[in-house]
């Protein structure tokens, strides 16, 4: 595994970031990983990947199924940890700071790292509007302009067209895209600074992949996004940097990360090359 | 769009014929299925056949009365008799209630560390002595309530009269504070526990774990999350082992006998050691008395499973009206 190579890969095109969408500045330091290694139980899942992520960027994680992208994913907001026997080392950095250092708030960090799941899961007992503002009372967060809060979060996640007249009805009446882009609405309600997505378009039809691509597009203007896709298309369409994962057997590493546009033209790797052209996964 | 010749038919009659695995399994499915039901209509009608005729003589005072007594003249006959059970339903109904209202969240609680904070052998140990104490004999609950928990419960008991006993419940006539609805009701708490913990933890543990994610993943404390995910997926779970625990408090008998003064007037003072409860009155009563006596006790038997029933139907609308929303 050359996993060593890839972050200095990612820290090559660091001063490339102007070649992303004319207009869109930075927000800030971001979110970094250093390191970075998973378990579940004694098989190790991921061994050491360390990726930026600036402010402000679409990065898109690709790779063959088992390639430990969706456990890297998971590590950003301590959603890892859920899963009984689960364990991680290295770091994870956000402005800089630790986010598994001891007595870190971890429902901070949730809220500053939003997370979209690769199945659309709004809270079948509560309406549309209250499962839009859903995070305001989990996170008890008192805002007044609630109403107003509401249609942006909708309108950014471009749902709000389609629900405007039925907000009081149940999440559970929706299509299936729709209820994916109520869940993107809902992550936004808490303002996060980073928003991951997993596989969030796999369960849905191309119309409502093509509306939640969009969206991204969109939402990518204030946060910085990653998101987890079998869909190389995809990659190639919202992403700014992609990073390749692969396991040989043993645990899944970053083989590359580098400007969206060189993954798909020129890779580094030869594996990289043969995944993106098909040759395999 | 049809062509104008094209002749419309009339939709077909789809069936099925199952292979005969399923034939006769189903035959096996519905004879179980019917055998319970059998069996309790054969009660039901047990029930009728032996107390109709009470419940003819008695007419409506039966169940508002609540004098019972039989009046045998020198040969042995019986020359006057009344038989009312108002004070034993209201007994019955009030023991119930405290038990559902102390029982069901001690249980909800334990179901819910149960399933979000134990961990390992603790967990395991906790739910194999919660699911043993749902088969413990009522009597040894009446027997421990008698001789040990009687006596701080009638302490509680004063407790309350002394500072809320302003309320007309908590209000005693006489200070006879013990075998009172109050601590029957408690003995009916402790033992609905195990049987609504067990259901509750059961339906607590099936919540998606997809929702869970998703409320931690928008910041919330594992509290936020129960009370948004959680709670609303078991609400049905928890009131239908609510009922369960309302039917086994309606219907002990045991331990209500040996905590409960039975007494034949309606009382709706909760800490006055005066109540009773049909069940009890039914084995209080039982062993001496005579054939017409025993015709009452059937009916009474009979009011108290048409009660049981009626309350069960009270519930499944109460689960089918609030229960299924967070599903």
């Amino acid at each position: 595994m050359q996993t060593q190579v890839a972050p200095s890969s990612l820290a090559s095109v660091a001063g490339n970031r102007q070649a992303r969408v004319p207009g869109s500045e930075l927000l800030g330091t971001g979110l970094e990983t250093r390191g970075v290694h998973a378990w579940f139980g004694t098989k190790h899942v991921l061994s050491d990947v360390s990726l930026d992520f600036a402010a402000g960027t679409v990065t898109a994680l690709i790779g063959p199924s088992g390639c430990g992208k969706s456990t890297f994913l998971r590590t950003l907001n301590r959603m890892h940890e859920f899963i009984p026997t689960a364990a991680m080392a290295g770091q994870v950095l956000l402005d800089g700071k630790d986010i598994y250092a001891p007595g870190t708030d971890v429902t901070k960090i949730r809220l500053n790292v939003g997370m979209v799941f690769q199945k659309p899961n709004p809270f079948p007992s509560m309406t549309i509007g209250q499962n839009v503002l859903s995070g305001l009372k989990l996170a008890q967060i008192k805002r007044s302009d609630t109403d107003e809060l509401l249609e942006t979060c909708l309108e950014r996640a471009g749902l709000w067209s389609e629900v405007k007249d039925r907000l009081n009805e149940h999440g559970g009446a929706l299509s299936g895209g729709q209820q994916q882009r109520l869940c993107i609405a809902r992550s936004l309600a808490v303002s996060p600074q980073v928003l991951l997505m997993d596989e969030p378009c796999s369960a849905l039809d191309p119309g409502s992949t093509f509306r939640i691509e969009q969206t991204i597009s969109e939402l990518a203007k204030t946060m910085t996004i990653v998101i987890v896709t079998h869909n190389m298309q995809q990659a190639a369409r919202v992403s700014d940097y992609t990073a390749f994962f692969l396991s040989d057997g043993g645990p899944g590493a970053m083989i590359e990360a580098a400007p969206t546009s060189k993954i798909f033209s020129s890779p580094v790797d030869k594996r990289t090359e043969d995944y993106v052209t098909g040759r395999f996964g | 769009m049809n062509t104008p010749n094209l002749v419309i038919p009339p939709p077909r009659e789809i069936t099925t014929r199952p292979r005969r695995s399923d034939q006769i399994f189903r035959g096996v499915v519905t004879v179980g299925g019917m055998a319970s039901l059998v069996i309790l209509g054969l009660i039901a009608l047990f029930l009728s056949v032996k107390g109709i005729h009470i419940l003819r003589e008695e007419r409506f005072d039966f169940i508002s009365g609540s004098k019972w007594e039989v009046i045998t003249d020198d040969s042995g006959s019986i020359a006057e008799s009344s038989f009312g059970i108002g004070a034993m339903l209201v007994g019955t109904l009030l023991c119930a209630i405290i038990a559902i209202a102390i029982g069901v969240p001690i249980a909800v609680l334990s179901a819910l560390y149960l399933t979000f904070y134990a961990k390992g052998a603790v967990k395991n140990f906790l739910v194999s002595l919660v699911d043993l104490m749902a088969a413990f004999p009522s009597l040894l609950y009446g027997f421990w309530a008698f001789f040990i928990f009687m006596s701080s419960a009638e302490y509680w008991a004063k407790l309350l009269n002394k500072y809320f006993g302003f309320i007309p419940f908590f209000e005693v006539p006489a200070p006879i504070f013990e075998r009172s609805p109050f601590i029957a009701g408690l003995v009916l708490a402790i033992m609905i526990i195990p049987i609504v913990t067990s259901i509750s933890r059961e339906i607590f543990d099936q919540t998606p774990l997809d929702r869970i994610q998703a409320a931690y993943a928008l910041g919330a404390s594992k509290l936020a999350m129960i009370r948004a995910v959680v709670i609303p997926f078991g609400r049905g779970g928890v009131i239908g082992g609510a009922m369960l625990g309302l039917g086994r408090a309606m219907g002990e008998t045991v331990a209500v006998y040996t905590v409960l003064n039975v007494v034949y007037q309606i009382n709706w003072q909760v800490l006055f050691g005066a109540g009773g409860n049909v069940a009890s009155l039914i084995l209080l009563k039982f062993g001496e008395a005579g054939p017409y006596e025993v015709d009452a006790l059937m009916a009474a038997g009979l009011i108290l499973f048409l009660l049981t029933l009626f309350v069960n139907a009270v519930a499944d609308v109460l689960i089918n009206r609030f229960g299924s929303k967070g599903r």
